[in-house]
């Protein structure tokens, strides 16, 4: 089997990600593997250059969003951050983002780079800060009611939705009580 | 200064306490990679905000203890002298990065050197914890616990969503990156490590040597770590790692046993002529100087060569590089000069344990 990427080296390594719940196979060779960033060393070795080259190749082959490659790098070359004025195609370059805001400012071009370095993963599943965590807990799980509400309304579901919705209220209470006791 | 004492020195106390599958773990480490919510990241940050890190953290941290931790250093890095620096590196307390900057970056380290946090390297704090052997849990358990007493002084930069935020987005979700450092001479002699490492990058992990340039591992000595940050807890990155490690150190078992049945006399004879290169050489580079060290390290777990204390491996491999080398020379050597010391200085720790 030929590597996918070069099509010239044989493929060596056969990765198996699992993105969205659908599986996707890569035949790719050593080298292109390193350099695609499929697989890649962690601390100083990562690559900066690496990881772009890879995103790169993956805005220009959308396989999410076919037809769509033009405008998506035409907006994204306005796009700057407010906060510390990096700007999207400057983060291209350097593979780094300047300060906490640029993930807020870029949130739109980012799930494709992060599925990218993390196998298909765009959301943070691990540990909350302590002191600030149960208020972050708290925003969390809002969300994520508030997405299944918007289901259950869509699917018509509409004592459940009811049932649901207390539940949201309860959470935006302990949201607010928690927001006085930090003024206080 | 005796060689004694400069070892007592040079090696960080940690290092000479054993831990779980010594024989194959070298240490296992967890580094947390944070920011502050407020400042720019040191890649766009100016010398006032990176200054505002600096400072912060000495006032807050210089000479403060956490738990065991005793007694943070503050070390500033433009203080530093170029053999210093290099040091701070060979003993892994400090990323290749933090050195090249003399802006602003610092690093704390607790007495007893398990604990050391840099500051504004590539984000703004980079927690480092160590154990000695296999222990990652224990390991993950102390950095959690560390974690959140920085926190409570620091508003760290952390999204619902994304997790904790970091510079470079190959960090952030976790911020951790989770890792072993392990002996693997028999995997090496019998080749089977080359069929394990692209099924290890499978898995999501990434194997390096730790010494030693590109994919080459001096010394037989290899890191393990997670590439993913993002999306899974903490705890299962671990876990997925710890199990990767149990099956190597299976396999380098079985292939030391192995090893023994089907060639002793001849592992035997390799392990002695190692032992006597040491012990005799007066030039020696690092790469012979590194399979040497590693060789007569397994002739000490195989229980060949027995007078020999087991942290030689873990001592020498750190003392015969360039920073360490000219520390102890106590002024800078051409790479001639550095092997003719090297040669030196090993025969000189051979002789103490006899
Ligand atoms: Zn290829
Ligand atoms: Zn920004």
């Amino acid at each position: 089997m030929k590597c996918q990427e070069c099509q010239k080296r044989p493929a060596t390594l056969h990765l198996k990600h699992v993105i969205n719940g659908q599986k996707r196979e890569h035949h790719v060779c050593e080298v292109c593997a390193k350099e695609k960033g499929y697989v890649s060393s962690p601390d100083e070795g990562y690559s900066l250059h690496h990881l772009l080259t890879g995103l790169f190749n993956f805005d220009s082959v959308p396989i999410e969003s076919q037809g769509q490659g033009s405008n998506h790098l035409q907006s994204s070359r306005d796009l700057q951050c407010d906060k510390c004025g990096l700007t999207f195609s400057q983060f291209k370059r350097s593979g780094k983002f300047g300060c906490a805001q640029c993930y807020e400012t870029f949130s739109s071009r980012l799930d494709p780079i992060l599925r990218r370095v993390h196998s298909g993963n765009t959301k943070h599943h691990g540990k909350i800060p302590k002191r600030r965590g149960g208020h972050l807990h708290m925003k969390k799980q809002l969300a994520s009611y508030k997405a299944e509400l918007k289901a259950l309304i869509e699917q018509e579901a509409f004592e459940e939705a009811a049932v649901l919705r207390d539940k949201i209220k309860q959470v935006e209470q302990g949201i607010r009580d928690q927001e006085a006791g930090d003024d206080a | 200064m005796t060689l004694q004492q400069f070892m007592n020195e040079a090696i960080s106390p940690w290092m000479r306490k054993e831990g779980p599958d010594s024989d194959i773990v070298l240490s296992s480490r967890i580094r947390l990679a944070r920011n502050f919510v407020q400042v720019p990241f040191p890649i766009v940050a100016n010398e006032e905000d990176e200054l505002r890190i600096y400072d912060f953290m000495r006032e807050r941290y210089e000479h403060v203890s956490f738990q065991d931790y005793e007694d943070f250093n503050f070390l500033s890095i433009g203080e530093l002298s170029g053999v210093e620096k290099r040091v701070l590196v060979e003993k892994h307390l400090v990323s290749p990065h933090l050195i090249e900057k003399d802006q602003a970056s610092a690093v704390l380290i607790s007495k007893n050197e398990q604990v050391s946090i840099m500051i504004n390297e590539e984000d703004h704090i980079r927690i480092q914890l160590y154990f000695p052997g296999f222990q990652l849990n224990q390991a993950l358990e102390k950095a959690f616990e560390l974690d959140d007493w920085l926190e409570e002084n620091v508003d760290y930069a952390f999204d619902a969503t994304r997790g904790y935020l970091t510079s470079c987005p190959t960090n952030v979700g976790t911020g951790m990156r989770a890792s072993v450092m392990m002996h693997l001479p028999a995997l090496v002699l019998t080749q089977q490590i080359n069929r394990m490492i692209p099924a290890i990058n499978q898995l999501g992990l990434v194997v390096r040597g730790i010494y030693g340039e590109g994919s080459e591992a001096l010394g037989n000595v290899f890191q393990i770590s997670n590439q993913i940050t993002l999306g899974k807890t903490e705890e299962d990155i671990v876990a997925d790692l710890e199990s990767v490690v149990h099956q190597l150190i299976e396999h380098e078992r079985r292939a030391r046993e192995r090893l023994l049945e089907q060639s002793g006399t001849r592992l035997e004879d390799r392990i002695y002529r190692a032992y006597g290169v040491l012990e005799h050489s007066r030039i020696i580079e690092s790469k012979e100087a590194a399979r040497c060290i590693s060789d007569v390290r397994l002739g000490i777990d195989l229980d060949i060569i027995k007078h020999v204390q087991q942290h030689i491996l873990n001592e020498l491999m750190i003392l015969i590089q360039p920073g360490f080398l000219q520390q102890y020379a106590k002024k800078s050597l051409t790479a001639n000069e550095r092997d003719v010391f090297r040669a030196t200085l090993i025969r000189e720790r051979i002789q103490l344990d006899k």
